[in-house]
Protein backbone atom coordinates (compact mmCIF):
# COMPACT_ATOMS: atom_id res chain seq x y z
CA UNK A 1 0.00 0.00 0.00
CA UNK A 2 1.24 3.52 -1.12
CA UNK A 3 1.86 6.10 1.51
CA UNK A 4 -0.84 8.76 2.49
CA UNK A 5 -0.79 12.96 1.45
CA UNK A 6 -1.23 15.19 3.79
CA UNK A 7 -5.16 15.83 2.69
CA UNK A 8 -5.61 12.05 2.99
CA UNK A 9 -4.52 12.19 6.81
CA UNK A 10 -6.74 15.31 7.59
CA UNK A 11 -9.17 14.51 6.15
CA UNK A 12 -9.25 11.02 7.58
CA UNK A 13 -9.05 11.90 11.22
CA UNK A 14 -11.27 14.62 10.63
CA UNK A 15 -13.68 11.80 9.25
CA UNK A 16 -12.70 9.03 12.39
CA UNK A 17 -11.36 7.38 9.02
CA UNK A 18 -7.72 7.38 9.27
CA UNK A 19 -7.45 5.26 6.57
CA UNK A 20 -9.13 7.16 3.76
CA UNK A 21 -7.81 7.54 0.23
CA UNK A 22 -7.83 10.19 -2.71
CA UNK A 23 -11.42 10.01 -4.15
CA UNK A 24 -13.37 8.76 -0.96
CA UNK A 25 -16.45 10.91 0.41
CA UNK A 26 -16.48 11.63 4.24
CA UNK A 27 -18.98 13.21 6.63
CA UNK A 28 -16.04 15.23 8.44
CA UNK A 29 -16.38 17.37 11.48
CA UNK A 30 -14.67 20.63 10.96
CA UNK A 31 -11.93 22.15 13.62
CA UNK A 32 -12.39 25.32 13.01
CA UNK A 33 -15.30 26.93 10.64
CA UNK A 34 -14.84 30.75 9.89
CA UNK A 35 -17.77 33.46 8.29
CA UNK A 36 -17.57 37.01 7.48
CA UNK A 37 -19.91 39.91 6.33
CA UNK A 38 -21.74 36.48 5.14
CA UNK A 39 -22.59 35.14 8.57
CA UNK A 40 -25.53 37.05 8.38
CA UNK A 41 -26.87 34.58 5.02
CA UNK A 42 -25.54 31.97 7.28
CA UNK A 43 -27.55 33.11 10.21
CA UNK A 44 -30.58 33.43 8.24
CA UNK A 45 -30.77 29.88 7.18
CA UNK A 46 -29.52 28.66 10.60
CA UNK A 47 -32.66 30.45 11.72
CA UNK A 48 -34.58 27.58 10.08
CA UNK A 49 -33.29 24.98 11.88
CA UNK A 50 -34.58 26.58 14.83
CA UNK A 51 -31.92 25.74 17.50
CA UNK A 52 -30.20 28.02 19.75
CA UNK A 53 -26.83 27.94 19.04
CA UNK A 54 -23.83 26.69 16.93
CA UNK A 55 -22.91 22.97 17.75
CA UNK A 56 -19.57 24.21 19.15
CA UNK A 57 -19.52 28.04 19.73
CA UNK A 58 -15.97 27.48 20.40
CA UNK A 59 -14.64 26.29 16.88
CA UNK A 60 -17.05 29.15 15.41
CA UNK A 61 -14.90 32.60 13.93
CA UNK A 62 -16.64 35.69 12.69
CA UNK A 63 -14.93 38.41 11.46
CA UNK A 64 -16.22 41.38 9.76
CA UNK A 65 -13.24 42.71 7.41
CA UNK A 66 -14.88 42.63 3.59
CA UNK A 67 -17.16 45.77 4.17
CA UNK A 68 -14.89 47.75 7.17
CA UNK A 69 -16.27 49.79 8.38
CA UNK A 70 -19.69 49.62 6.88
CA UNK A 71 -20.06 51.37 3.25
CA UNK A 72 -23.72 51.97 3.72
CA UNK A 73 -26.70 51.35 5.98
CA UNK A 74 -27.64 48.35 4.57
CA UNK A 75 -23.85 46.82 5.62
CA UNK A 76 -24.04 48.33 8.65
CA UNK A 77 -27.42 46.97 9.85
CA UNK A 78 -25.89 43.54 8.78
CA UNK A 79 -23.10 44.43 11.34
CA UNK A 80 -25.35 45.52 14.03
CA UNK A 81 -27.13 42.59 13.51
CA UNK A 82 -24.06 40.03 13.39
CA UNK A 83 -22.70 41.90 16.93
CA UNK A 84 -26.34 41.08 18.31
CA UNK A 85 -26.02 37.10 16.87
CA UNK A 86 -22.05 36.33 18.22
CA UNK A 87 -23.53 37.80 21.94
CA UNK A 88 -26.22 35.77 21.63
CA UNK A 89 -24.41 32.60 20.81
CA UNK A 90 -21.70 32.96 22.88
CA UNK A 91 -19.28 33.49 19.72
CA UNK A 92 -16.27 34.65 21.26
CA UNK A 93 -13.92 34.47 18.63
CA UNK A 94 -15.38 37.48 17.25
CA UNK A 95 -13.36 39.91 15.14
CA UNK A 96 -14.96 43.64 15.04
CA UNK A 97 -14.34 46.15 12.06
CA UNK A 98 -10.63 46.83 11.84
CA UNK A 99 -9.01 44.10 13.25
CA UNK A 100 -8.38 42.65 9.53
CA UNK A 101 -8.63 40.38 6.96
CA UNK A 102 -10.23 36.88 8.19
CA UNK A 103 -7.48 34.98 6.88
CA UNK A 104 -5.11 36.93 8.28
CA UNK A 105 -6.44 36.47 11.48
CA UNK A 106 -6.71 32.80 11.38
CA UNK A 107 -2.85 32.64 11.25
CA UNK A 108 -1.87 35.91 13.10
CA UNK A 109 -4.15 34.83 16.05
CA UNK A 110 -3.45 31.30 16.11
CA UNK A 111 -6.91 30.47 15.68
CA UNK A 112 -5.76 27.47 13.58
CA UNK A 113 -3.27 24.91 14.15
CA UNK A 114 -1.12 22.55 11.65
CA UNK A 115 -3.48 19.42 10.81
CA UNK A 116 -6.61 20.88 11.51
CA UNK A 117 -9.53 21.70 8.83
CA UNK A 118 -10.99 24.63 8.82
CA UNK A 119 -13.89 25.45 6.45
CA UNK A 120 -14.73 28.77 5.47
CA UNK A 121 -17.37 30.53 3.79
CA UNK A 122 -15.12 32.53 1.66
CA UNK A 123 -13.11 30.86 -1.45
CA UNK A 124 -10.00 31.92 0.10
CA UNK A 125 -9.67 29.78 2.80
CA UNK A 126 -6.81 27.92 1.32
CA UNK A 127 -4.61 30.30 2.84
CA UNK A 128 -4.69 28.62 6.41
CA UNK A 129 -2.49 26.16 4.46
CA UNK A 130 0.68 27.97 5.11
CA UNK A 131 0.48 27.16 8.75
CA UNK A 132 -0.38 22.96 7.56
CA UNK A 133 -4.14 22.90 7.98
CA UNK A 134 -6.17 21.75 5.51
CA UNK A 135 -8.47 24.91 4.52
CA UNK A 136 -11.54 24.76 2.33
CA UNK A 137 -13.96 27.64 1.11
CA UNK A 138 -17.62 26.82 1.10
CA UNK A 139 -20.60 29.08 0.99
CA UNK A 140 -23.07 30.45 3.53
CA UNK A 141 -26.18 27.57 3.51
CA UNK A 142 -23.08 24.81 3.84
CA UNK A 143 -22.07 27.17 6.71
CA UNK A 144 -25.41 27.04 8.03
CA UNK A 145 -25.75 23.12 7.83
CA UNK A 146 -22.42 23.05 9.88
CA UNK A 147 -23.54 25.27 12.33
CA UNK A 148 -26.47 22.82 13.06
CA UNK A 149 -25.02 19.49 12.80
CA UNK A 150 -21.04 20.15 12.88
CA UNK A 151 -20.66 17.74 9.69
CA UNK A 152 -20.45 17.97 6.14
CA UNK A 153 -19.38 15.99 3.37
CA UNK A 154 -16.01 16.23 1.30
CA UNK A 155 -14.65 14.87 -1.15
CA UNK A 156 -11.13 13.50 -0.38
CA UNK A 157 -8.70 15.43 -3.27
CA UNK A 158 -6.10 14.11 -5.17
CA UNK A 159 -3.11 16.15 -4.80
CA UNK A 160 -0.45 18.13 -7.36
CA UNK A 161 2.92 18.34 -5.51
CA UNK A 162 4.58 21.72 -6.48
CA UNK A 163 8.81 21.98 -5.97
CA UNK A 164 11.09 24.21 -6.89
CA UNK A 165 14.75 24.06 -6.90
CA UNK A 166 17.24 26.91 -7.13
CA UNK A 167 17.22 30.21 -5.22
CA UNK A 168 14.90 33.20 -5.94
CA UNK A 169 16.16 36.33 -8.08
CA UNK A 170 16.30 39.00 -6.12
CA UNK A 171 13.19 41.74 -6.41
CA UNK A 172 11.27 38.38 -7.20
CA UNK A 173 8.40 37.52 -4.66
CA UNK A 174 6.06 34.25 -3.55
CA UNK A 175 3.35 36.38 -5.16
CA UNK A 176 5.38 36.40 -8.48
CA UNK A 177 5.82 32.14 -8.19
CA UNK A 178 2.17 32.47 -7.72
CA UNK A 179 1.16 34.16 -10.76
CA UNK A 180 3.80 32.40 -12.80
CA UNK A 181 2.21 29.00 -11.65
CA UNK A 182 -1.04 30.46 -12.21
CA UNK A 183 -0.18 31.20 -15.56
CA UNK A 184 1.01 27.82 -15.91
CA UNK A 185 -1.90 26.01 -14.27
CA UNK A 186 -4.51 28.09 -15.63
CA UNK A 187 -8.10 28.68 -14.19
CA UNK A 188 -9.26 25.16 -13.57
CA UNK A 189 -5.73 23.29 -13.63
CA UNK A 190 -6.23 22.29 -9.82
CA UNK A 191 -9.57 22.30 -9.92
CA UNK A 192 -10.99 19.96 -7.12
CA UNK A 193 -7.30 19.74 -6.03
CA UNK A 194 -5.22 20.09 -3.21
CA UNK A 195 -1.94 21.40 -4.26
CA UNK A 196 0.87 20.74 -2.03
CA UNK A 197 4.00 22.88 -1.85
CA UNK A 198 7.08 20.80 -0.39
CA UNK A 199 10.91 20.19 -0.60
CA UNK A 200 13.43 21.95 0.37
CA UNK A 201 12.67 25.48 -1.28
CA UNK A 202 10.37 25.98 1.63
CA UNK A 203 12.86 27.06 3.94
CA UNK A 204 13.46 30.05 1.69
CA UNK A 205 9.83 31.07 2.37
CA UNK A 206 8.40 32.50 5.50
CA UNK A 207 5.02 32.01 6.54
CA UNK A 208 4.06 34.89 4.85
CA UNK A 209 5.19 33.85 1.76
CA UNK A 210 3.23 30.34 2.35
CA UNK A 211 0.16 32.17 2.48
CA UNK A 212 0.14 34.16 -0.65
CA UNK A 213 0.98 30.81 -2.48
CA UNK A 214 -1.52 28.91 -0.43
CA UNK A 215 -3.83 31.77 -1.05
CA UNK A 216 -3.39 32.34 -5.12
CA UNK A 217 -4.00 28.64 -4.96
CA UNK A 218 -7.79 29.31 -5.10
CA UNK A 219 -7.70 31.07 -8.78
CA UNK A 220 -6.17 27.67 -10.25
CA UNK A 221 -9.57 26.02 -8.99
CA UNK A 222 -8.27 24.53 -6.03
CA UNK A 223 -9.47 22.94 -3.30
CA UNK A 224 -7.58 23.30 -0.44
CA UNK A 225 -3.29 24.11 -0.36
CA UNK A 226 -1.10 23.48 2.25
CA UNK A 227 2.52 23.40 2.77
CA UNK A 228 3.24 20.60 5.27
CA UNK A 229 4.75 21.59 8.73
CA UNK A 230 8.21 22.06 8.88
CA UNK A 231 10.66 23.79 11.11
CA UNK A 232 9.47 27.04 9.98
CA UNK A 233 6.89 26.83 12.20
CA UNK A 234 8.83 26.40 15.16
CA UNK A 235 9.55 30.16 15.03
CA UNK A 236 5.40 30.58 14.03
CA UNK A 237 4.33 28.89 17.10
CA UNK A 238 6.59 27.61 19.71
CA UNK A 239 3.85 25.15 20.94
CA UNK A 240 4.01 23.60 16.67
CA UNK A 241 7.66 22.52 17.27
CA UNK A 242 7.25 19.61 19.33
CA UNK A 243 4.29 18.82 17.10
CA UNK A 244 4.02 14.95 15.83
CA UNK A 245 4.73 16.32 12.25
CA UNK A 246 4.23 12.80 10.67
CA UNK A 247 0.34 14.21 11.21
CA UNK A 248 0.76 16.98 8.82
CA UNK A 249 3.13 15.89 6.14
CA UNK A 250 2.93 13.80 3.15
CA UNK A 251 4.17 10.16 3.51
CA UNK A 252 7.35 10.00 1.40
CA UNK A 253 5.67 7.21 -0.87
CA UNK A 254 2.20 9.20 -0.86
CA UNK A 255 0.49 9.21 -4.59
CA UNK A 256 0.13 12.52 -6.01
CA UNK A 257 -1.95 13.11 -9.29
CA UNK A 258 0.63 15.30 -11.05
CA UNK A 259 4.16 16.97 -9.58
CA UNK A 260 5.33 19.92 -10.81
CA UNK A 261 8.73 20.94 -10.47
CA UNK A 262 9.59 24.94 -10.79
CA UNK A 263 13.25 26.60 -11.30
CA UNK A 264 13.65 29.14 -8.76
CA UNK A 265 15.67 31.12 -11.60
CA UNK A 266 12.80 30.61 -14.61
CA UNK A 267 10.61 33.13 -12.13
CA UNK A 268 10.98 37.12 -12.60
CA UNK A 269 8.42 39.94 -11.81
CA UNK A 270 5.59 39.30 -13.07
CA UNK A 271 2.41 40.94 -13.91
CA UNK A 272 -0.93 39.28 -14.85
CA UNK A 273 -4.09 40.80 -16.64
CA UNK A 274 -6.61 42.56 -17.39
CA UNK A 275 -9.56 40.36 -16.50
CA UNK A 276 -7.61 36.47 -16.39
CA UNK A 277 -5.59 36.26 -13.38
CA UNK A 278 -3.78 32.96 -16.02
CA UNK A 279 -2.59 36.09 -17.93
CA UNK A 280 0.90 36.62 -15.78
CA UNK A 281 3.93 37.45 -17.94
CA UNK A 282 7.23 39.11 -17.30
CA UNK A 283 6.57 42.54 -15.84
CA UNK A 284 8.61 43.98 -18.91
CA UNK A 285 5.76 43.66 -21.59
CA UNK A 286 3.94 45.76 -19.78
CA UNK A 287 5.71 48.28 -18.47
CA UNK A 288 4.27 51.08 -20.69
CA UNK A 289 0.92 51.22 -19.33
CA UNK A 290 -0.01 54.13 -17.15
CA UNK A 291 -1.65 53.07 -13.97
CA UNK A 292 -4.55 55.46 -12.15
CA UNK A 293 -4.30 53.49 -8.54
CA UNK A 294 -1.48 51.59 -7.00
CA UNK A 295 -3.42 49.19 -4.39
CA UNK A 296 -1.21 47.20 -1.60
CA UNK A 297 -3.40 45.20 0.56
CA UNK A 298 -6.04 42.23 1.03
CA UNK A 299 -5.14 38.15 2.64
CA UNK A 300 -2.42 37.82 -0.50
CA UNK A 301 -0.35 40.50 -0.02
CA UNK A 302 -0.93 42.74 2.94
CA UNK A 303 1.01 41.60 5.65
CA UNK A 304 4.48 43.21 7.22
CA UNK A 305 6.65 41.23 4.66
CA UNK A 306 4.51 42.92 1.67
CA UNK A 307 4.63 46.46 3.38
CA UNK A 308 8.59 46.57 3.93
CA UNK A 309 9.34 45.52 0.51
CA UNK A 310 6.83 48.37 -0.45
CA UNK A 311 8.96 50.59 1.82
CA UNK A 312 12.03 49.96 0.28
CA UNK A 313 11.18 51.39 -3.12
CA UNK A 314 9.04 53.93 -1.35
CA UNK A 315 12.15 55.13 0.56
CA UNK A 316 12.87 58.49 -1.05
CA UNK A 317 10.49 58.52 -3.66
CA UNK A 318 7.26 60.08 -4.84
CA UNK A 319 3.98 58.81 -6.27
CA UNK A 320 3.53 59.97 -9.44
CA UNK A 321 1.39 63.20 -9.89
CA UNK A 322 -1.57 61.79 -11.35
CA UNK A 323 -1.66 58.14 -9.66
CA UNK A 324 -2.94 57.53 -6.38
CA UNK A 325 -1.37 55.03 -4.03
CA UNK A 326 -3.54 52.53 -1.48
CA UNK A 327 -2.05 50.70 1.35
CA UNK A 328 -4.31 48.35 3.24
CA UNK A 329 -2.78 46.41 6.21
CA UNK A 330 -3.59 43.02 6.51
CA UNK A 331 -4.36 43.50 10.39
CA UNK A 332 -4.07 46.12 12.89
CA UNK A 333 -1.71 44.23 14.40
CA UNK A 334 0.60 44.40 11.00
CA UNK A 335 -0.34 48.47 10.69
CA UNK A 336 0.73 48.21 14.26
CA UNK A 337 4.25 46.25 13.71
CA UNK A 338 4.67 48.64 10.56
CA UNK A 339 4.19 51.98 11.99
CA UNK A 340 6.76 51.09 15.19
CA UNK A 341 9.22 50.03 12.16
CA UNK A 342 8.75 53.14 10.47
CA UNK A 343 7.45 51.60 7.27
CA UNK A 344 4.16 53.84 8.01
CA UNK A 345 5.49 56.98 7.79
CA UNK A 346 7.99 56.03 4.67
CA UNK A 347 4.66 55.57 2.63
CA UNK A 348 2.90 58.62 3.91
CA UNK A 349 5.82 60.67 2.77
CA UNK A 350 6.17 59.09 -0.36
CA UNK A 351 2.17 60.04 -0.94
CA UNK A 352 0.78 57.00 -0.27
CA UNK A 353 -2.78 56.41 2.00
CA UNK A 354 -3.66 53.80 4.62
CA UNK A 355 -7.10 52.64 4.77
CA UNK A 356 -8.10 50.82 7.47
CA UNK A 357 -7.09 47.24 8.05
CA UNK A 358 -9.87 44.87 6.45
CA UNK A 359 -10.30 44.33 2.47
CA UNK A 360 -10.61 47.85 1.77
CA UNK A 361 -11.24 47.97 -2.39
CA UNK A 362 -10.10 44.22 -2.91
CA UNK A 363 -13.98 43.17 -3.80
CA UNK A 364 -15.23 47.11 -4.96
CA UNK A 365 -17.40 47.63 -2.58
CA UNK A 366 -15.83 50.92 -1.07
CA UNK A 367 -12.06 52.95 -0.14
CA UNK A 368 -11.05 52.75 -3.68
CA UNK A 369 -13.51 51.98 -6.52
CA UNK A 370 -12.43 52.35 -10.11
CA UNK A 371 -13.50 54.42 -12.47
CA UNK A 372 -14.44 53.75 -16.06
CA UNK A 373 -11.69 53.46 -17.90
CA UNK A 374 -8.77 53.33 -15.14
CA UNK A 375 -6.22 51.33 -14.24
CA UNK A 376 -5.40 49.92 -11.32
CA UNK A 377 -2.08 47.72 -10.20
CA UNK A 378 -2.92 45.60 -7.44
CA UNK A 379 -1.34 43.23 -4.92
CA UNK A 380 -4.68 41.13 -4.45
CA UNK A 381 -5.39 38.05 -6.14
CA UNK A 382 -8.55 38.47 -8.79
CA UNK A 383 -8.23 40.98 -11.67
CA UNK A 384 -11.99 39.77 -12.89
CA UNK A 385 -13.70 42.62 -14.65
CA UNK A 386 -15.75 44.93 -12.71
CA UNK A 387 -14.40 43.06 -9.42
CA UNK A 388 -12.62 46.69 -8.21
CA UNK A 389 -15.67 48.92 -9.71
CA UNK A 390 -16.58 49.88 -13.08
CA UNK A 391 -16.82 47.15 -15.34
CA UNK A 392 -14.55 49.14 -17.95
CA UNK A 393 -11.60 49.27 -15.58
CA UNK A 394 -8.31 47.27 -16.04
CA UNK A 395 -7.08 45.64 -13.20
CA UNK A 396 -3.54 44.27 -13.61
CA UNK A 397 -2.05 42.26 -10.06
CA UNK A 398 1.49 41.95 -9.23
CA UNK A 399 3.87 41.73 -6.01
CA UNK A 400 3.83 45.11 -3.30
CA UNK A 401 7.14 45.77 -4.68
CA UNK A 402 6.12 46.21 -8.36
CA UNK A 403 2.98 48.18 -7.14
CA UNK A 404 5.44 50.40 -4.87
CA UNK A 405 7.38 51.14 -8.24
CA UNK A 406 4.57 51.42 -10.45
CA UNK A 407 2.77 54.36 -8.35
CA UNK A 408 6.34 55.91 -7.97
CA UNK A 409 6.50 55.61 -11.96
CA UNK A 410 3.05 56.49 -12.97
CA UNK A 411 3.26 53.39 -15.11
CA UNK A 412 3.78 49.49 -14.76
CA UNK A 413 7.01 49.33 -13.24
CA UNK A 414 10.10 46.81 -13.22
CA UNK A 415 10.91 46.62 -9.21
CA UNK A 416 14.09 45.60 -10.58
CA UNK A 417 15.27 48.73 -10.97
CA UNK A 418 14.46 50.36 -7.90
CA UNK A 419 15.85 47.72 -5.93
CA UNK A 420 19.42 47.66 -7.21
CA UNK A 421 19.49 44.80 -9.53
CA UNK A 422 21.34 44.97 -12.84
CA UNK A 423 18.87 44.28 -15.63
CA UNK B 1 -37.64 16.31 -10.16
CA UNK B 2 -37.50 18.48 -12.64
CA UNK B 3 -39.22 19.32 -15.99
CA UNK B 4 -38.37 22.85 -17.56
CA UNK B 5 -38.60 24.60 -20.84
CA UNK B 6 -37.10 27.44 -21.80
CA UNK B 7 -34.41 29.24 -23.98
CA UNK B 8 -30.76 28.47 -23.56
CA UNK B 9 -28.54 31.22 -22.50
CA UNK B 10 -24.98 29.89 -23.22
CA UNK B 11 -22.22 31.36 -21.86
CA UNK B 12 -18.16 30.25 -22.71
CA UNK B 13 -15.25 29.00 -20.51
CA UNK B 14 -14.28 30.02 -16.47
CA UNK B 15 -17.14 32.81 -15.96
CA UNK B 16 -16.44 33.84 -12.79
CA UNK B 17 -19.00 35.12 -9.61
CA UNK B 18 -17.82 38.45 -10.30
CA UNK B 19 -19.31 38.31 -13.58
CA UNK B 20 -22.65 36.96 -12.50
CA UNK B 21 -23.00 39.10 -9.89
CA UNK B 22 -20.44 41.95 -9.25
CA UNK B 23 -19.38 42.41 -5.41
CA UNK B 24 -20.52 46.01 -5.26
CA UNK B 25 -24.29 44.68 -5.36
CA UNK B 26 -23.75 42.25 -2.13
CA UNK B 27 -24.61 44.45 0.40
CA UNK B 28 -28.44 44.47 -0.40
CA UNK B 29 -29.52 40.11 0.29
CA UNK B 30 -32.91 40.76 -1.02
CA UNK B 31 -33.30 38.26 -4.12
CA UNK B 32 -34.90 40.61 -6.40
CA UNK B 33 -32.35 43.23 -6.30
CA UNK B 34 -29.76 40.73 -6.89
CA UNK B 35 -31.46 39.35 -9.68
CA UNK B 36 -31.87 42.83 -11.28
CA UNK B 37 -27.78 42.72 -11.56
CA UNK B 38 -27.29 39.19 -12.50
CA UNK B 39 -24.82 38.19 -15.59
CA UNK B 40 -24.45 42.09 -15.95
CA UNK B 41 -20.80 41.53 -16.80
CA UNK B 42 -20.97 39.52 -19.09
CA UNK B 43 -24.41 39.74 -20.90
CA UNK B 44 -26.82 42.66 -21.61
CA UNK B 45 -29.88 40.83 -21.87
CA UNK B 46 -29.99 38.12 -19.55
CA UNK B 47 -31.17 40.50 -16.33
CA UNK B 48 -33.91 41.54 -18.61
CA UNK B 49 -35.17 38.49 -20.75
CA UNK B 50 -34.31 35.61 -18.66
CA UNK B 51 -37.56 34.25 -17.34
CA UNK B 52 -38.85 30.44 -15.55
CA UNK B 53 -37.60 27.33 -16.76
CA UNK B 54 -34.75 28.72 -19.00
CA UNK B 55 -31.48 26.91 -18.48
CA UNK B 56 -28.22 28.04 -18.51
CA UNK B 57 -25.79 26.28 -20.82
CA UNK B 58 -22.05 27.21 -20.17
CA UNK B 59 -18.13 25.56 -20.86
CA UNK B 60 -15.63 25.31 -18.38
CA UNK B 61 -15.48 25.88 -15.24
CA UNK B 62 -18.61 27.85 -14.32
CA UNK B 63 -18.92 29.60 -11.44
CA UNK B 64 -15.43 30.05 -10.37
CA UNK B 65 -13.90 32.99 -7.91
CA UNK B 66 -15.70 33.80 -5.05
CA UNK B 67 -18.26 31.71 -2.41
CA UNK B 68 -20.65 33.94 -2.72
CA UNK B 69 -23.85 32.26 -2.88
CA UNK B 70 -25.40 35.05 -4.29
CA UNK B 71 -24.42 33.92 -7.58
CA UNK B 72 -27.09 31.30 -7.18
CA UNK B 73 -29.38 33.38 -5.82
CA UNK B 74 -29.26 35.47 -8.41
CA UNK B 75 -29.86 33.08 -11.33
CA UNK B 76 -32.53 31.35 -8.69
CA UNK B 77 -34.06 34.84 -9.58
CA UNK B 78 -35.09 34.63 -12.77
CA UNK B 79 -36.83 31.02 -12.38
CA UNK B 80 -33.82 29.62 -13.44
CA UNK B 81 -33.61 25.99 -11.90
CA UNK B 82 -30.87 24.35 -14.20
CA UNK B 83 -27.43 24.98 -15.37
CA UNK B 84 -25.47 22.43 -17.92
CA UNK B 85 -21.90 22.84 -17.94
CA UNK B 86 -18.71 21.45 -19.13
CA UNK B 87 -17.71 21.43 -15.64
CA UNK B 88 -17.81 23.35 -12.59
CA UNK B 89 -15.95 25.57 -9.86
CA UNK B 90 -16.03 23.46 -7.00
CA UNK B 91 -17.96 26.07 -4.66
CA UNK B 92 -19.83 27.35 -6.67
CA UNK B 93 -21.24 23.46 -7.21
CA UNK B 94 -21.28 22.64 -3.48
CA UNK B 95 -23.81 26.64 -3.19
CA UNK B 96 -25.89 25.49 -6.42
CA UNK B 97 -26.56 21.83 -4.86
CA UNK B 98 -27.33 23.68 -1.75
CA UNK B 99 -29.86 25.83 -2.99
CA UNK B 100 -31.71 22.75 -4.80
CA UNK B 101 -30.37 24.19 -8.11
CA UNK B 102 -29.98 21.11 -10.81
CA UNK B 103 -26.04 21.04 -11.79
CA UNK B 104 -25.25 18.71 -14.39
CA UNK B 105 -21.77 18.05 -16.09
CA UNK B 106 -22.02 17.65 -19.54
CA UNK B 107 -18.83 17.31 -22.15
CA UNK B 108 -21.44 17.73 -25.30
CA UNK B 109 -24.34 20.16 -24.29
CA UNK B 110 -22.27 23.31 -24.88
CA UNK B 111 -21.03 22.29 -28.69
CA UNK B 112 -24.87 21.29 -29.27
CA UNK B 113 -26.70 23.99 -28.38
CA UNK B 114 -26.51 27.89 -29.40
CA UNK B 115 -27.88 30.60 -27.22
CA UNK B 116 -31.56 31.15 -27.90
CA UNK B 117 -32.49 28.03 -28.58
CA UNK B 118 -35.57 26.72 -26.89
CA UNK B 119 -34.86 23.20 -25.03
CA UNK B 120 -36.83 21.44 -22.56
CA UNK B 121 -35.04 19.89 -19.42
CA UNK B 122 -36.61 16.72 -18.03
CA UNK B 123 -34.72 15.47 -14.95
CA UNK B 124 -36.04 12.05 -14.48
CA UNK B 125 -34.84 10.91 -17.57
CA UNK B 126 -31.43 13.30 -17.42
CA UNK B 127 -32.49 14.37 -21.05
CA UNK B 128 -31.83 17.80 -22.63
CA UNK B 129 -33.32 17.93 -25.84
CA UNK B 130 -34.50 20.93 -27.97
CA UNK B 131 -38.47 21.49 -28.47
CA UNK B 132 -38.05 20.87 -31.99
CA UNK B 133 -37.16 17.24 -31.38
CA UNK B 134 -33.56 17.67 -33.42
CA UNK B 135 -30.99 17.68 -30.87
CA UNK B 136 -30.45 15.83 -27.50
CA UNK B 137 -28.20 15.08 -24.81
CA UNK B 138 -28.42 12.36 -22.10
CA UNK B 139 -26.96 13.76 -18.77
CA UNK B 140 -25.04 11.91 -16.70
CA UNK B 141 -26.77 11.46 -13.15
CA UNK B 142 -25.84 13.73 -10.60
CA UNK B 143 -23.24 12.28 -7.75
CA UNK B 144 -24.83 10.55 -5.15
CA UNK B 145 -24.91 12.92 -2.41
CA UNK B 146 -25.88 16.13 -4.61
CA UNK B 147 -28.78 14.47 -5.87
CA UNK B 148 -30.13 13.58 -2.22
CA UNK B 149 -29.85 17.68 -1.47
CA UNK B 150 -31.37 18.64 -4.89
CA UNK B 151 -34.28 16.16 -4.45
CA UNK B 152 -34.99 17.15 -0.72
CA UNK B 153 -35.23 20.91 -2.47
CA UNK B 154 -31.93 22.13 -1.25
CA UNK B 155 -29.32 21.67 1.94
CA UNK B 156 -31.81 23.13 4.70
CA UNK B 157 -34.86 20.42 4.06
CA UNK B 158 -32.00 17.67 3.85
CA UNK B 159 -30.61 18.52 7.53
CA UNK B 160 -33.72 19.33 8.59
CA UNK B 161 -34.77 15.59 7.92
CA UNK B 162 -31.66 14.40 9.01
CA UNK B 163 -31.92 16.14 12.39
CA UNK B 164 -35.11 14.70 12.68
CA UNK B 165 -34.25 10.90 11.86
CA UNK B 166 -31.22 11.12 14.60
CA UNK B 167 -34.03 12.31 17.02
CA UNK B 168 -36.20 9.50 16.15
S1 LIG C 1 -8.93 40.63 0.86
FE1 LIG C 1 -10.06 40.34 -1.05
S2 LIG C 1 -9.72 38.21 -1.62
FE2 LIG C 1 -9.09 38.44 0.53
S3 LIG C 1 -10.90 37.84 1.74
FE3 LIG C 1 -10.99 40.07 1.42
S4 LIG C 1 -12.22 40.36 -0.44
FE4 LIG C 1 -11.57 38.22 -0.40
Amino acid sequence: MSGRTVAEKILGRAAGKPGAKAGDVLEVTPDVVMSHENTFLVDKAFEQFDLERPWAPDKVVVVLDHRSPANTVQTANAHARIREIVRRMGIERFYDVGEGVCHQLLVEKKLVRPGQLVLGADSHTTTVGAVGAFGAGIGATEMAGIWATGETWLKVPETIKITMTGHLERAVFPKDIALYLASRLGPSGADYMCMEFSGIFLFDISISGRMVLCNMAAEMGAKAAIAPADSTFGAWSPECASLNSGACTSDPDASYHDIIELVAEDISPMVSGPDRVESGRGVEEFEDIEVDQAFIGTCTNGRLEDLIAASWVLKGNKVATGTRLLVAPASKSVLSDALSMGVIQTILEAGGTILPPGCGPCLGAHEGVLASGEVCISSSNRNFKGRMGSEDAKIFLASPATVAASAVKGRIEDPRRWLNVDL
Amino acid sequence: MLTCEGRVWKFGDDVNTDLIIPGRYLDNYDPDHLAKHAMEGISKDFASEASPGDVIVAGSNFGCGSSREQAVVALRGHGVKAIVAVSFARIFYRNAINLGMHVYQSPEAHSMFADGDVISLDSEKNRLRSVDGSREVMLADMPTRPREIVDSGGLIPYVKHIMLERKV
